[in-house]
């Protein structure tokens, strides 16, 4: 064989490659250490302490899991149906208060203020107080045709709620949209109505996709707030039956329902943020 | 080199954090050590209490009629107002020893030490509440009573079996809600309530077409509250024994057999008899459903 051929490395070549091996594998040993040292330290922390033994009985009970599961199961499926039946409806409402709140001619000046006046004081009002307020008083009234099921004045608070905080974000998605898109819109010869509506728009919900699943994990969580109406829904399920034994466990449980869902969520999120990122760069790199 | 250092340093984390975990507070409560030895003597100086000199009590709030009067445990009014200070009063308190806490229900057995001496609450002994914390004997036995407004279906139940077919509520966790699911067994889920007042405004609202609580209970609602209401009747949840409402302890409490002394003092003498009349009258015309 001839020596021209096969290349090998200088030695000083081996070295740094030795040495950059040996770094590799110590930063690996450092993070490993610090990992275990950390969560096996807070663990540590959390069982060695005085109280553990009556923490464990009190919130991490197996026979308290079990026996409250089903019960908790089936009442998830009521937050499911409120957060499910609620989403689309604010939604549409929210765009539309966002659309309201950007109009610019002179005669919608009253839409404008009933957007502007409706997301001050909305937002303004505690979720819980809305349900409160909408769940004991609209059925006190006793309207003809009016449901009065605490589920349906519970959801339509959600959604009035809801609506005032999604509506800002839609503003923002709105607004952020640069006046270049405007100005190109209107050389296009498109009015302002069909600017909104195929330019503006479509580009604002796009950009504020991830805030608008956060404010939806927020609501999967607040459906939890109809239990003051007395909708018996999961997190009631668990208090009632917390009340009865005495034993906090089915909390840790229902909590673990609502994890279940959001986790599938965000990452739901982070895929469909990554789609229109490529769709708007339409193939470039 | 600066990796170095951060080595050095992990290691030391550990023995760190567990040191902080010996220096978590630790368990000082002292009825808990106290109950072993406690209850040998009921003197007021050997109490284990929270803060000596003073007998601390729990409720929740608001802190409903007849158990109590203008939502104020301290005027001495309503039947656990008053049984709350006769008890005092036998374990040798004078009436401005006694300090009154708000313990929200779902708070009063959460796990470590408790933040009363006792909590009065209508809580109803069972066993399996019994396992986490400690009943003084039974201060009252409370039958169930059903309310429903004037002129409605709920109105015209004579008997259990009529109340099958309503729309039936009772508060979250009180044994009038396991009535309902065990005893009633309604076709249709009873609504469920946080507390009294909701389950009031949903019999006003038309959302249910009756509610249960405790007779006294009831009798308040329908005499006072909601005056065009009105108790459809009474009876007694047959599953297990007698349902009775005691004191709630921190479990191992050594003030539980003092306390218990005291109820029986009270109940030989009468005393518990003549408060129960003085704030839980009018209640025996109501019809027992069968």
């Amino acid at each position: 064989m001839s020596d021209s051929a096969a290349w090998s490395p200088s030695p000083r070549e081996l070295e740094r490659r030795l040495l950059r091996r040996r770094l590799r594998l110590r930063s690996t040993l450092i993070a490993a250490t610090a990992l275990v040292v950390v969560f096996v330290g807070l663990a540590l922390l959390i069982v060695t302490s005085p109280g553990w033994d009556r923490v464990r009985e009190a919130f991490f009970n197996g026979f308290h899991a079990k026996a409250s599961l089903p019960d908790i199961a089936r009442a998830f499926w009521l937050n499911v149906k409120m957060f499910m039946i609620a989403e689309p409806l604010i939604l549409v409402l929210a765009l539309a208060l966002a659309i309201a709140r950007s109009a610019r001619s002179p005669w919608l000046l009253p839409l404008r203020v009933a957007a502007v006046a409706y997301t001050d004081v909305i937002r303004g009002i505690p979720t819980i107080l809305l349900i409160l307020l909408l769940g004991f008083g609209m059925p006190g009234l006793r309207l003809q045709g009016v449901p009065n099921s605490p589920f349906f004045w519970a959801t339509t608070a959600l959604v009035i709620s809801y609506s005032a905080y999604v509506a800002e974000v839609f503003r923002s998605g709105i607004e952020s949209i640069h006046p270049s898109q405007l100005a190109s819109a209107e050389a296009l010869g498109l009015g302002r109505g069909q600017t909104m509506r195929f330019v503006v728009v479509p580009q604002a919900v796009r950009r504020v996709v991830p805030p608008l699943l956060n404010d939806f994990v927020s609501l999967q969580k607040d459906t939890a707030l109809a239990s003051t109406l007395g909708v018996f829904e999961a997190v009631f399920v668990a208090r009632d039956y917390t009340n009865y034994n005495f034993n906090y466990t089915p909390y840790v449980v229902v909590a673990l329902f609502f994890v279940a869902l959001t986790i599938p969520l965000a990452r739901f999120t982070d895929w469909l943020g990554r789609r229109y990122a490529e769709r708007e760069r339409a193939g470039a790199r | 080199m600066s990796l170095r250092g951060s080595v050095v340093t992990l290691p030391l984390l550990l023995p760190v954090l567990v040191g902080a975990a010996a220096c978590a507070p630790s368990d000082e409560s002292p009825t808990a050590s106290d109950s072993s030895t406690g209850a040998a003597s009921c003197a007021k100086a050997d109490l284990p209490l929270l803060k000596s000199g003073t007998l601390t009590i729990g409720t929740d709030s608001p802190a409903y009629d007849p158990w109590f009067s203008n939502n104020d445990p301290t005027n001495g009014k309503g039947y656990e107002s008053a049984v709350a200070y006769a008890v005092a009063d036998q374990l040798g308190f004078s009436r401005d020893e006694v300090t009154w806490v708000k313990v929200p229900f779902n708070s009063s057995y959460k796990p470590g030490p408790k933040d009363f001496d006792f909590d009065i609450n209508q809580i109803s002994i069972t066993p399996a509440r019994a396992q986490v914390v400690d009943f003084s004997d039974g201060y009252y036995a409370a039958s169930q009573a059903v309310i429903a407004l004037k002129g409605t279906a709920g109105a015209e139940a004579t008997s259990i079996d009529d109340l099958k077919g309503l729309r039936l509520g009772a508060q979250t966790g009180t044994t009038s809600l396991t009535a309902i699911r065990d005893v009633i067994q309604p076709d249709q889920d009873p609504a469920v309530f946080e507390d009294t007042n909701a389950a009031k405004q949903a019999l006003q609202n038309d959302q249910v077409d009756a509610i249960l609580a405790d007779l006294p209970t009831a009798f308040y609602i329908s005499a006072v509250e909601i005056p065009d209401s009105t108790i459809v009747g009474q009876f007694q949840p047959e599953t297990g024994q007698q349902e009775e409402f005691g004191m709630l302890f921190e479990k191992g409490s050594g003030l539980v057999p003092c306390v218990d002394d005291a109820l029986a003092t009270l109940r030989s003498d009468g005393t518990l008899d003549d408060l129960e009349k003085k704030w839980l009258s009018d209640v025996v015309d109501v019809p027992t459903l069968q």
